[in-house]
């Protein structure tokens, strides 16, 4: 084997080992580098009433309400499979719509409510001009009522 | 390979590729930014702010190219010890920096109306904040101990070490919870809009082309020290 040869399997294996290590360490802080619980999660791992929490999903079709007073917001969270209530106050993103993914920082109640203190909205992957708006990818209308408010 | 280790060689071809790059990079950008800025539509729910992804897309891509492209450079130089290889590495990270921090600045702009915040500490954007920090370390490492222009031997295995975190920043969104969306460009197809898709297209080309420039310009740079360094040095001898 040359010189030359024996440097570069050196560096692949190198390489390799490295990229490998990091992949096993990123894997195992799978659990602590989430940045939020899914309403899955939630009811899977039980939190303490009053535990500092970060609830992410999507915001469930036709559950954001309104309160009188202008700022208080409440909506359902749901992943597919589990739904977490939850309420706001405060000026929402304008990413926040009914169908659109969010991210809030707060406590459960002992009755099961979230209360956030903060809230983001998550972006999906999906760019789609203004114009096609309320044509989803699969051509059917979707509502848009909400889009306006 | 080792043809192109002669630096008169790899000046002559450097020259009119440099001047090439130059020219159809900025074109490309000027199209691609004047029809995603005034022409393509506005987002369904960002409104206009979706109009940063025609900078933020491109400058993240060669942030995360620049260090593959140091990567390589540094297997190249330890295995071959191919003298341009280390020029190269040394020349990608400066400007490989730099769109970094426009793509985390670029990024930033974009979160506050979107997320409604300027910063999270969510897996992607803190990868890519590692990888700024990882070209600043580079950068330091670099031109606190340089051979011959290039890099030292020490850098370049730093330079294969760092190519660690590319595949973290680019698996961040799919295996943890990440407030930063997914890959909408995949090997499957894409999920952005073909209205904002061929500017964006365009930009990535154009500015690719920019950095290659700028890498030339530089290791052109480089090696002109080089050659007066050495002549200095001839002449304090004779």
């Amino acid at each position: 084997m040359k010189a030359k040869h024996q440097r570069l399997a050196l560096a692949v294996l190198a390489l390799v080992a490295l990229v490998g290590a990091g992949l096993l360490a990123a894997f195992a802080l799978q659990d602590q580098a989430n940045y939020f619980y899914t309403p899955s999660d939630i009811v899977e791992k039980q939190p303490e009433v009053g535990q500092a929490i970060r609830l992410g999903g999507m915001v469930q079709k036709g559950s954001i309400q309104r309160a009188d007073d202008g700022v208080t917001v409440t909506f359902t969270v749901h992943d597919g499979a589990s739904f977490q209530p939850a309420t706001y106050t405060g000026i929402t993103p304008d990413l926040f719509v009914e169908g659109s993914g969010v991210v809030a920082d707060g406590k459960l109640t002992a009755d099961g409510l979230f209360v956030a203190d903060t809230l983001l909205a998550k972006h999906d992957e999906n760019y789609i001009p203004r114009e096609l708006e309320g044509i989803d990818m699969t051509g059917n209308i979707t509502r848009t009522d909400t889009l306006v408010e | 390979m080792h043809a192109y280790a002669n630096p008169t060689r790899f000046l002559s071809l450097a020259r009119p590729l440099t001047l090439w790059f130059l020219i159809l990079g900025l074109a490309l950008i000027t199209i691609g930014s004047a029809y995603g800025l005034f022409y393509a539509p506005a987002d369904r729910l960002m409104g206009d702010s979706v109009r940063i992804l025609y900078i933020h897309v491109p400058t993240v891509w060669l942030a995360m190219g620049g260090w593959t492209a140091i990567a390589i450079a540094s297997i190249v130089q330890i295995a071959w010890r191919h003298p341009l290889a280390a020029v190269a590495a040394r020349a990608v990270a400066v400007p490989g920096a730099l769109f970094t921090a426009l793509g985390l600045i670029t990024g930033s702009i974009w979160a506050r109306p979107t997320w409604g915040t300027w910063w999270v500490w969510d897996g992607r954007v803190t990868s890519v904040l590692v990888l700024f920090f990882l070209y600043l370390a580079y950068i330091a490492l670099a031109f606190a101990s340089s051979e011959k222009g290039g890099v030292s031997r020490v850098t370049a295995i730093f330079g294969i070490v760092g190519a660690i975190n590319i595949p973290i920043i680019n698996r961040s969104v799919v295996w943890w919870n990440s407030l930063h969306q997914p890959a909408s460009i995949t090997v499957g197809g894409s999920s952005i809009d073909s209205a904002f898709l061929w500017p964006l297209l365009v930009n990535v080309i154009g500015f690719s082309l920019l950095f290659g420039a700028i890498v030339l310009m530089r290791m052109r740079g480089i090696l002109a020290e080089t050659k007066v360094e050495a002549r200095l040095k001839r002449m304090a001898a004779e």
